[in-house]
C-alpha cells in the first residue's frame, strides 16, 4: 500500500494549496505587467491611467496604449540595452562554463571523502550576501583598490588599472556570483558518468584527451546545458552587478528597467520593459526545462 | 589517473582562491583602522563598535530577520507541499502548470518578480483593499513565492531517494495516514526541511531587488541600508557587518556539513 492512495481529501489539499499560491502571487502577475505595459503614465498615485474608463453611466471604454512598446523601438537605448545584456549574458555563461567545468571535473575525480567538503566550499560563498560579495570586488578592483596596489608594489605597472566601472568587472562580478550555478549541475551529471567507460576506451587504445571529447564532453551535456541557463536566464536581467562594479556605459535591461521605475517614475514604460526581457527568456527557459527533464529521466 | 593528479589540484587552488580571496579580503579590512578600506594601517576593532551604534542599520538588521524567520517558515510549508505533490502524486491536473511555476522562479530576474508583484499589489489594493499599504506583508508575500521554489527543489530530491516500504509497513500495521505522515515522512524528510527553511531564510535576508520594489515608505531592510551606503563608497562598517554574516554563515553550514556527513556515514553502514 502507498501512503499517497490513502489521501483523496488530503491529496487534492496538498495540490491546491501551493498551486494556488503560484498562481495568485507568481503567474497573475504577469497579466499586471502586460496590462500597465499597454497604459498610459499619468502623474498620480499609482503613476499610470487605467485601461477601462467609465465613460457616462455604465459605459464603459478600453483605451490600449503601444506608446510604449513603439518607443522601445525608436528609441536605440533600449534595443541596445537588449544587446548588451545579451552579450554580457552569453561572455558570462562561457566563462562560467570555462572555469566551472575543470572545477566540478576535478572534484568529481577527487577521492569519495573528499568531495562533500570541496562541494561545501563552493556552495559556501553562495550563502553569504550576494550584495556583500559584490562590495568585496569595489574593494579589489577599484583605483586604489587591492589589485592595483600589489600590481604597483610588484612594479607590474605604473599607473593604475581602470576595471572598476568597466564591462570587465562586470563580468568579474557575474562569473564571480554565477559560478556555484554551473560547478553543481555540471558535478552532479560528472559523478554519475560510467567509469567504465573511459576504461573500455582506454583499453581500446583512446587517449585521454580523445576519451574526454569522445565520451566525457558529451555525457556531461546535459550538466553543461542546465548550468548555462541557469546563468544566462538570471543575468539577462541583472541590476545589482552592473549597477555597481559597471559605469555608465554599461546597458543592461535589468538596469535600465530599474532607472525607469524608481527615478524616471515610468511604470508602464518599466512593465514594457519586463515584458520585453520575459519574452527574451521564453526561449531559454524552454530549453531549460527540457534538458532538466532529460536529466531527470537519465537519473531515473 | 595520477599523471593528471598535480593538474586537477591546481585547478582546484585556483578556483577556491578566486571564490575565497575577495571575502578573506573584505574580513581583513574590517578590522583596519583607517577609513580607507584598502590601506592598512593598524589593527582595530572600532569599526564593530560603530555598527552596533549604527540604528538605522540595527533596525534594518531586525526587520530583515523577522521577515527571513517568518518566510522561511512559510516557504517551507509551501515548498513542502509542492515537492509532495510533484513526487508522491503521478498524474493530477495541473501538474505541468505546478512545475512550471516551482521551477521558473528559481530563474526569473528579480526585477521582473519585484516589479509585477508590486503592480498586483496595487491592483489588489484598489480592488479589495488588501493589502493596505505596503511593507513588511508584501515582503514576506513576495520572497516566499520564490524561496518556496529552491525548498521545493531541495525537498523533492530527498523525496524521491526516500525508503518507501517503513510508510507502507506502518500504513499494513493499520497506522492511520495523517499519523504516518507526521511519525514516519516528516522525521524522515527533516534534514531538507531544516536545509529548505535555512536556505530560504538566507534568500530573504540577502534580497535587495524584490524587496526594494514591493517595500513601502516605512520598512527599510538590511539590504536596502547597505546598498544605499555601498553607493556612497566603501566603509569598513560594511566590512565588519559582512565579517559577522560570513561568521554565522560559516557556522551554520559547518554544523550543517557535520550533521550531513554523519548522516550520510551512518546511512552507509545501514545500508551494508
Amino acid at each position: 500500500m502507498k501512503l499517497s492512495s490513502h489521501l483523496p481529501p488530503a491529496r487534492n489539499l496538498i495540490i491546491a494549496v501551493p498551486w494556488f499560491w503560484l498562481a495568485l502571487f507568481f503567474l497573475l502577475p504577469f497579466l499586471f505587467v502586460l496590462k500597465i505595459s499597454l497604459s498610459e503614465p499619468v502623474l498620480a498615485q499609482p503613476p499610470y491611467m487605467d485601461l477601462i474608463r467609465e465613460i457616462e453611466d455604465g459605459f464603459v471604454t478600453i483605451v490600449v496604449n503601444f506608446s510604449n512598446y513603439q518607443m522601445l523601438l525608436e528609441d536605440s537605448l533600449y534595443l541596445s540595452a537588449l544587446l548588451g545584456s545579451l552579450k554580457i549574458a552569453t561572455l558570462s555563461t562561457l566563462f562560467c562554463l570555462l572555469i566551472g567545468y575543470p572545477m566540478a571535473y576535478a572534484i568529481a575525480r577527487s577521492p569519495a571523502h573528499w568531495r562533500l567538503p570541496l562541494l561545501m566550499l563552493i556552495i559556501l560563498p553562495f550563502w553569504t550576501s550576494f550584495l556583500i560579495r559584490i562590495y568585496a570586488w569595489i574593494g579589489i578592483l577599484k583605483g586604489n583598490g587591492l589589485l592595483n596596489n600589489l600590481l604597483m608594489g610588484l612594479g607590474l605597472i605604473d599607473s593604475p588599472l581602470e576595471i572598476m566601472h568597466t564591462p570587465i568587472a562586470v563580468y568579474i562580478g557575474v562569473v564571480y556570483n554565477y559560478l556555484p550555478f554551473v560547478v553543481l549541475p555540471l558535478y552532479a551529471t560528472l559523478i554519475r558518468l560510467d567509469l567504465t567507460l573511459l576504461e573500455a576506451a582506454a583499453d581500446l587504445g583512446c587517449r585521454p584527451w580523445k576519451q574526454f571529447l569522445l565520451i566525457t564532453l558529451p555525457l556531461s551535456m546535459p550538466g553543461v546545458l542546465a548550468g548555462a541557463m541557469l546563468v544566462f536566464i538570471p543575468v539577462m536581467g541583472e541590476f545589482v552587478i552592473p549597477d555597481l562594479l559597471g559605469g555608465p556605459n554599461t546597458l543592461m535591461l535589468g538596469k535600465l528597467m530599474w532607472t525607469e521605475f524608481f527615478s524616471n517614475k515610468d511604470w508602464p514604460l518599466a512593465s514594457s520593459l519586463a515584458a520585453l526581457l520575459l519574452l527574451a527568456l521564453i526561449i531559454p527557459f524552454v530549453l531549460l526545462r527540457h534538458f532538466e527533464r532529460r536529466a531527470e529521466e537519465a537519473a531515473t | 589517473m595520477n599523471r593528471r593528479l598535480p593538474l586537477l589540484i591546481t585547478i582546484l587552488l585556483f578556483g577556491y582562491a578566486f571564490l575565497y580571496i575577495p571575502i578573506v579580503s573584505l574580513i581583513v579590512y574590517s578590522f583596519n583602522e583607517s577609513r580607507l578600506v584598502t590601506v592598512w594601517s593598524g589593527f582595530s576593532t572600532k569599526w564593530y563598535a560603530e555598527l552596533l551604534q549604527n540604528g538605522p542599520l540595527l533596525s534594518a538588521a531586525w526587520l530583515s530577520i523577522r521577515i527571513a524567520a517568518l518566510t522561511a517558515t512559510l516557504s517551507v510549508v509551501l515548498g513542502t507541499l509542492a515537492a509532495l505533490a510533484l513526487v508522491r502524486f503521478r498524474r493530477f491536473r495541473g501538474r505541468g502548470s505546478l512545475e512550471v511555476m516551482v521551477t521558473a522562479p528559481l530563474v526569473m530576474p528579480e526585477v521582473i518578480i519585484g516589479l509585477s508583484l508590486l503592480l498586483l499589489f496595487v491592483a489588489m489594493e484598489n480592488v479589495i483593499g488588501w493589502p493596505a499599504g505596503r511593507g513588511m506583508t508584501t515582503i514576506v508575500i513576495a520572497h516566499t513565492t520564490f524561496a518556496m521554489a529552491y525548498v521545493a527543489v531541495v525537498v523533492q530530491s530527498r523525496l524521491a531517494h526516500m525508503d518507501l516500504s517503513l510508510e507502507e509497513a506502518a500504513l499494513d500495521l493499520g497506522a492511520r495516514p495523517i499519523k504516518v505522515f507526521f511519525t514516519i515522512t516528516l522525521p524522515l524528510i527533516a534534514p531538507s526541511l531544516a536545509a529548505g527553511w535555512l536556505l530560504a531564510f538566507t534568500l530573504s535576508l540577502d534580497d535587495l531587488v524584490v524587496a526594494s520594489f514591493v517595500s513601502g515608505p516605512g520598512a527599510t531592510t538590511l539590504p536596502m541600508v547597505v546598498y544605499s551606503s555601498v553607493r556612497l563608497g566603501v566603509s569598513p562598517e560594511i566590512n565588519a557587518l559582512a565579517t559577522i554574516i560570513v561568521g554565522l554563515v560559516a557556522m551554520a553550514v559547518l554544523i550543517a556539513g557535520y550533521i550531513l556527513w554523519r548522516q550520510e556515514k551512518h546511512g552507509r553502514s545501514d545500508n551494508l
